[in-house]
């Protein structure tokens, strides 16, 4: 039986169906269409105006990768520049592997390249470093609550660091079903209330983001990848089997199985949601000691690098940070802390001395807390 | 998991705590003198009286603390003869019969539905089930309604319609009528007998109640009708869905006809956790507030109350067996499907699955569904205000301005639907062929299309989806269609 003609151009062939609606199309009518829908997400949420340096959260992976390629054909539609910023966590075995691509991608498109390593910004705490830290405590490692707040924190700077004025992701739709269903298992009131579907619009200090992205499905994304020829970075990161959100993608895989629409019908139900006033987070405010958006007295990332520092890393995580102070990690401080070095220290020099110390007595963490700072949405491959 | 003081199952570096072991030495943490006989969250053992009393209190509390339910007012108790309800039942008529002040201050009646149609089972198996649930209800000594799930199909359009409220009861006439209540108590003299006095309210009916036709079986032709509609669906989940808005429809028109302002079901911690999870599966995130929340007022003047959201399934489990709770197992329609079989399946296997490595879960989704509000999220755009869902009867949470396209589902009507209505974007060459394919094939279909796509109008997000796994809305009962008609023509 013949593949059916493309329902577009009714010309060429049909290559593939569309995952949520059936229809059949032709490859390039398909990309057609889907350039069309990010367009058409853009304008509707006048997400990126005009004159707008855009910067472009690359990671080497195919979510990145198509966005930067399909904002890339649309500039001159939207009028803007764009720059590709990387982040490099430190991860050995996959962050530098992505880098390659990443670098290969923009010497093919022309685009300008920043990479901003952890190393530098956060005083040497690389991603391996963080999980020394936290590892040995028997609870589970917690790295991607880490991970995410220090890339956003990264990315920010790595926008600033080249002058653009919004920062794109590339988030897809089943990332926010996951995102959803992760922060409904974990009873983070607070980021389902935020959880602006159209991306945040940049309050105060922080820069606006968007994710152009976030109707289209993962499969469609994959089949875009495809059809353009896109190479990409595509293997998982070294830490992810540890993290809860493997259990939401898992759940999310079987409903689609289900139910094709079921990524469609968890975003609708998540721009739905009504929380009570009670439940919603304090309107931010700014970090003492770096300026950037706060909910407390510290962002989280000072908060978490506080931890990190004083060879505490779970004391931003869990109910502990409720009695968190802003004080910087002098040494006349060390009373509160379980271990003993008496001055404050980066990881190169404590590995050695903290393995298999007692670590992270933290007096919050119990059991039904909600985490609260696993960021909204951890990072695409 | 980032639950700080989790063990995480995975890294079994080393062992996990010994935790407190209920060994022979150990005493009920409670009175500190009982053997313990039962393991209730991690590690606190309570012996039997103690777990009684807690799992009494628990009950009492959550009516006492929601305020709801007036004193003398008729409560329809819906049983399903599983777990939960049956223990729901058995608290009712202990707490009907304990010492004056401490007695429940409501009149009940119990209600139970026969799905067997819907899940095909044979007439002798229906017949089998119902000889037990009889000998059951007329045990309770409360009035009970025995209904079959075909009585659907004699239902006026009515009941789709919320029947006006009447105004709900604050604090102080709540107050004002417990007291009243009280001083007539006093005035009466105390009434000995276990059922409570009825003041101003009507006598019981005589507590055997035969509704017409169950002495028989249901009419052939609504059986048939019944069978019909329900092997014509495609999906489970769609099966599912549709069985239980038409349970509720039939025992809110029980409750109207026979007077009850009120109706508890049976719905444990674990089971409304799974609900909420399935149902933001489902798309329904605007109403879970309704769904699992303690009251649901969508039908208007009959109010659901669920009385048991505090128990978990496992202390249900423990109390009916060591108090002997009687319950009847029915079959029902997910009965031995595989996990893959629906949403519904498949959540309850993720939750129960997650709960035994993570043992906060069940908790957590319950309090996370505690901070729900009735109330639109601020700027979304919903339908018209005063429009309610034909079939779940929640808000319309659709724009009814753009319904081809948001049945076609393309992922730009999403946008639209967020938007304020005002803003019109052209639609892309892609969705203006979905909205294409939409229209021609309302054009193709001709008057069956015209009533389906007016039906289709009429529903909120989920029910649409759910309506899609329905080749034909024909098979739905009159009482759909003809409401159906009646809105457009409004």
């Amino acid at each position: 039986m013949p593949a059916p003609t493309c329902s577009s151009c009714h010309a060429a062939r049909a290559a593939l169906r569309r995952p949520r609606s059936g229809q059949a199309l032709c490859g390039s009518c398909f990309c057609a269409a889907f350039e069309a829908e990010v367009l058409h997400t853009v304008l509707a949420g006048r997400l990126l105006p005009p004159g707008a340096v855009v910067a472009v959260g690359a990671s080497g992976g195919k979510d990145s990768t198509v966005l930067a390629h399909v904002l890339r054909e649309l500039t001159p539609r939207l009028g803007i520049t764009l720059h590709l910023v990387a982040v490099d966590e430190g991860i050995g075995g996959y962050r530098d592997a992505a880098l390659e691509a990443v670098s290969s991608q923009a010497a093919r498109w022309e685009l300008p390249l920043t990479i901003v390593a952890y190393a530098d910004l956060f005083g040497g705490w690389t991603m391996d470093a963080v999980a020394r830290s936290t590892a040995g405590s028997g609870r589970s490692r917690s790295c991607c609550t880490f991970c995410g707040v220090l890339r956003r924190r990264a990315l920010e700077e790595g926008a600033r660091l080249v002058g653009a004025t919004h920062i794109v992701t590339g988030h897809n739709a089943d990332d926010m079903a996951e995102t959803v269903l992760m922060n409904f298992l974990r009873g983070d009131t607070g980021r389902l209330a935020r959880g602006g579907v159209l991306g945040s619009g940049g309050e105060g200090c922080a820069l606006p983001r968007c994710r152009p992205l976030q109707f289209a499905s993962q499969k469609e994304v994959v089949l875009y990848a495809h059809f353009r020829r896109l190479r990409y970075f595509s293997e998982e990161c070294v830490y992810a089997p540890e993290a809860f959100r493997g259990h939401a993608r898992d759940l999310l895989k079987q409903l689609e199985a289900a139910r094709p629409s079921t990524v469609l019908d968890l975003v609708h139900s998540a721009e739905r949601l009504a929380l009570a006033p009670a439940a919603r987070p304090p309107p931010p405010g700014t970090c003492s000691r770096c300026g950037a958006l706060a909910s407390h007295t510290l962002c989280q990332a000072c908060a978490l690098l506080d931890g990190l520092n004083r060879g505490l890393p779970r004391l931003a995580i869990g109910k502990g940070r409720r009695v968190l102070q802003a004080q910087p990690p002098l040494p006349g401080n060390r009373s509160q802390a379980t271990s003993d070095p008496v001055a404050p220290r980066g990881p190169c020099t404590c590995e050695q001395s903290r393995d298999g110390a007692t670590l992270c007595r933290d007096g919050g963490g119990q059991a039904g807390a909600p985490c609260a700072l696993q960021s909204d949405l951890s990072a695409t491959e | 998991m980032c639950q700080a003081g989790e063990d995480y199952a995975g890294l079994a570096h080393r062992e996990p705590p010994p935790g407190p072991r209920p060994g022979r030495e150990q005493k009920c943490v409670k009175c500190a003198e009982g053997q313990p006989v039962v393991v209730i969250r991690a590690g606190d053992a309570f012996c039997r009286d103690c777990f009684k009393a807690f799992y009494v209190h628990k009950f009492r509390a959550m009516l006492g603390k929601n305020r709801l339910i007036f004193p003398g007012e008729k409560v329809l108790l819906a049983w399903s003869g599983g777990p939960s309800s049956s223990s729901m039942v058995w608290q009712v008529l202990e707490g009907l019969s304990q010492d004056s002040a401490k007695r429940l201050r409501f009149v009940p009646g119990v209600i139970y539905v026969d799905e067997g149609a819907a899940c095909g089972q044979s007439l002798k198996d229906r017949g089998k089930t119902l000889a037990e649930v009889k000998l059951i209800l007329q045990n309770t000594g409360f009035p009970w309604h025995v209904v079959t799930l075909e009585e659907v199909f004699s239902l006026p359009p009515s009941v789709l319609c919320s029947a006006s409220q009447e105004p709900a009861g604050t604090e102080e006439a709540y107050k004002a009528a417990v007291d009243s209540f009280l001083q007539q108590h006093r005035v009466l003299g105390v009434e000995g007998c276990a059922s409570p006095a009825q003041g101003e309210d009507q006598p019981h009916p005589s507590p055997s109640q035969e509704p017409p036709g169950v002495a028989g079986s249901p009419a052939a032709a609504q059986t048939e009708a019944l069978s019909r509609l329900f092997t014509s669906i495609k999906t489970l989940t769609a099966k599912e869905e549709l069985l239980q808005m038409l349970r509720t429809h039939l025992i809110v028109h029980v409750a109207r006809t026979h007077g009850y302002r009120k109706v508890m079901t049976g719905e444990s911690c674990t089971r409304l956790a799974i609900k909420l999870m399935t149902n933001l599966a489902l798309g329904r995130g605007a109403f879970l507030a309704w769904d699992t929340g303690f009251s649901d007022e969508r039908h208007g003047d009959v109010v659901l109350v669920r009385p048991m959201r505090d128990h978990t399934l496992k202390e249900v489990a423990f109390y009916n067996h060591l108090f002997g709770v009687p319950s009847v197992f029915t079959p029902a329609i997910e009965t031995k499907a595989p996990e893959k079989a629906s949403i519904h399946r498949l959540m309850e296997a993720f939750i129960l699955r997650l709960q035994t490595v993570f043992p906060s879960t069940v908790s957590t989704v319950y309090r996370t569904s505690e901070k729900l509000v009735k109330a639109p999220r601020e700027g979304c755009a919903t339908g018209p205000s005063g429009h309610n869902c034909l079939l779940c009867m929640c808000a319309l949470d659709i724009d009814t301005a753009d319904s081809a396209t948001a049945f076609g589902a393309q992922s730009s009507s999403h946008v639209s639907q967020m938007l304020p209505a005002s803003t019109k974007m052209p639609t892309p060459p892609c969705c203006g062929a979905g909205e294409g394919q939409a229209q021609s094939y309302h054009r193709a279909v001709g008057r069956s299309g015209d009533v389906q796509a007016c039906i289709i109008e009429q529903l909120c997000y989920s029910c649409r989806v759910n309506m899609k796994d329905l080749p034909s809305l024909d098979p739905l009962p009159p009482y759909v269609l003809a409401e159906a008609q009646l809105r457009s023509q409004r």
